[in-house]
């Protein structure tokens, strides 16, 4: 019988929640690694029982985590994420030169093929893979070497490298972002990076039209159609037809176009999902009330969902890793937030229900569809 | 034989239960030594005690023995003797910070 299980990474500590194809009745695990934060966890489509989870603390650094077993038990692996030659300097908040300095990963994401390939991206930002399974970690040094890296600022969250997409039709073709640098394609498997930020404009930074310098806050893609990709930026919801030459605006009649995450329908691929924030000093939903919004012509039309989600005294955020979709027969999309609530529709967003509640704060949500 | 008390979330990393560990060194009874005891013993600590590449103390990291705090001593620092023979435990302390 089909299952979904949801890797949910907080402040805290790792949840897997578990449920069965009617996503009714949800069994949630005791904590994993209690007390420290799990920016994200992710499972490799090649083999679900094989999961990676990044784990970190302020105190003790970077861990990796892996389970073989659907995340029943794990083992450390390697942790040893060192910058390819001499790091250099990006640009500080200041302006002036800052060296390159390893914090931790905020993005994992295992190959499509292989799991012992898995993708890390990290803050300051780069990109790591490994190809035994997590033991150790090389640098993909084309990208921070690509020649705007000198002029990559932080973004508030720091200087992260936070999304990765990987082209199931091209297996050369990946896609990065990093907040807030922009976006980048590589078409030879990451050996070479250009920045793809046409059409984005940003009226917080000198140049609003920039090659590089863009708040990124999240790319989603459509595994049907690998060249279309839609983006969260800090402000505006963007889509771009031609892998990343040219975006455009599509943000249309949403009540505000700041937010940090995006999705798209997993049998739709003009169906995507955002949830609107109110601004990016008020880090929570407008006027109180959490609210999905769908559009299901791939952007500028948008509807609201409220059936089953707070319509008052709510004032959380929902951080950029923290939503995912299944792909059962009616699509499920779940997305978890900062006031601890993973939130679940079984039914592509027309109702939603808490799946577990008063969870520390949820950084990132990551769903497996199991056969 | 050096003892050696870990914080919490380094004994669970390291998965030694609540007692403290014994390493024995290699060379010069000092503050570097005993630390690359403690990862040699226990390679997953690598990392989350001293950074990777440049071996500097963690920030949020201290090292603290008979009441002395040895968190900015070089790492050629000689332990104090009631740690060399025993009697006194070596402290590795996540510090009092954060939420």
């Amino acid at each position: 019988m089909s299952g979904v299980r949801v890797l949910v990474g907080t402040r805290k500590g790792a949840f897997v929640l578990t449920a069965d194809g009617k996503r009714d009745r949800w069994n949630v695990s005791a904590p994993f690694f209690g007390g420290w934060e799990l920016y994200h966890l992710k499972g490799s489509p090649a083999d679900p029982n094989r999961i990676y989870a990044s784990q970190s603390s302020g105190w003790f650094g970077q861990t990796i985590q892996r389970s073989n077993d659907g995340g029943k038990t794990w083992e450390p692996v390697g942790n040893k994420f060192v910058y390819d030659g001499v790091p250099g300097t990006h640009q500080w908040y200041d302006g002036t030169p800052h060296p390159w300095e390893f914090k931790r990963v905020w993005h994992l994401e295992p190959s499509l093929t292989d799991p012992d390939t898995v993708y890390a991206g990290v803050e300051d930002a780069a990109l790591f893979r490994t190809t035994d399974g997590g033991q150790t970690w090389s640098e993909m040094p084309g990208l921070r070497g690509h020649g705007s890296g000198p002029h990559w600022a932080p973004g508030a969250g720091g200087l992260c490298l936070h999304t990765i997409l990987l082209d199931p039709s091209n297996p050369q073709r990946m896609f990065i972002a990093i907040s807030a640098a922009g976006a980048f394609r590589s078409d030879d498997s990451g050996t070479t990076w250009k920045p793809i930020n046409r059409g984005l404009h940003s009226q917080y930074i000198p140049n609003p039209t920039a090659e590089v310098g863009h708040c990124v806050h999240r790319l989603a893609m459509h595994r049907s159609r690998p060249s279309t990709l839609f983006m969260q930026k800090h402000w505006d919801v963007m889509r771009t037809d031609d892998a990343g030459d040219q975006w455009k605006e599509v943000s249309g009649n949403l009540p505000t176009d700041f937010g940090f995450v995006i999705d798209v329908h997993a049998h739709e691929p003009e169906t995507i999902y955002v949830v609107p924030i109110k601004s990016d000093s008020e880090h929570y939903p407008m006027d109180g009330a959490l609210r999905v919004y769908r559009s299901r012509s791939g952007g500028n039309e948008w509807e609201p969902l409220t059936k089953g989600l707070p319509q008052q005294n709510c004032y959380v955020n929902v951080l950029r890793d923290a939503m995912s979709i299944d792909s059962l027969d009616k699509c499920g999309v779940y997305f978890g937030t900062t006031g601890g609530q993973v939130y679940a529709s079984a039914d592509g967003g027309d109702s939603w229900n808490a799946i577990v509640q008063n969870l520390p704060p949820v950084v990132s949500v990551e769903v497996q569809t199991l056969s | 034989m050096i003892r050696v008390v870990l914080p919490a979330h380094l004994r669970t990393l390291a998965r030694v239960g609540n007692d403290e560990v014994h390493v024995e060194l290699a060379g010069p009874p000092t503050l570097g030594a005993v630390l690359d005891a403690i990862e040699s013993s226990y390679p997953v600590l690598r990392g989350t005690i001293r950074d990777y590449g440049t071996e500097k103390r963690r920030p949020f990291v201290r090292f603290f023995a008979c009441e002395q705090d040895l968190s900015h001593e070089a790492p050629n620092t000689r332990l104090p003797d009631a740690v060399i023979n025993g009697k006194e435990p070596f402290l590795v302390v996540g510090a009092t910070a954060g939420g």
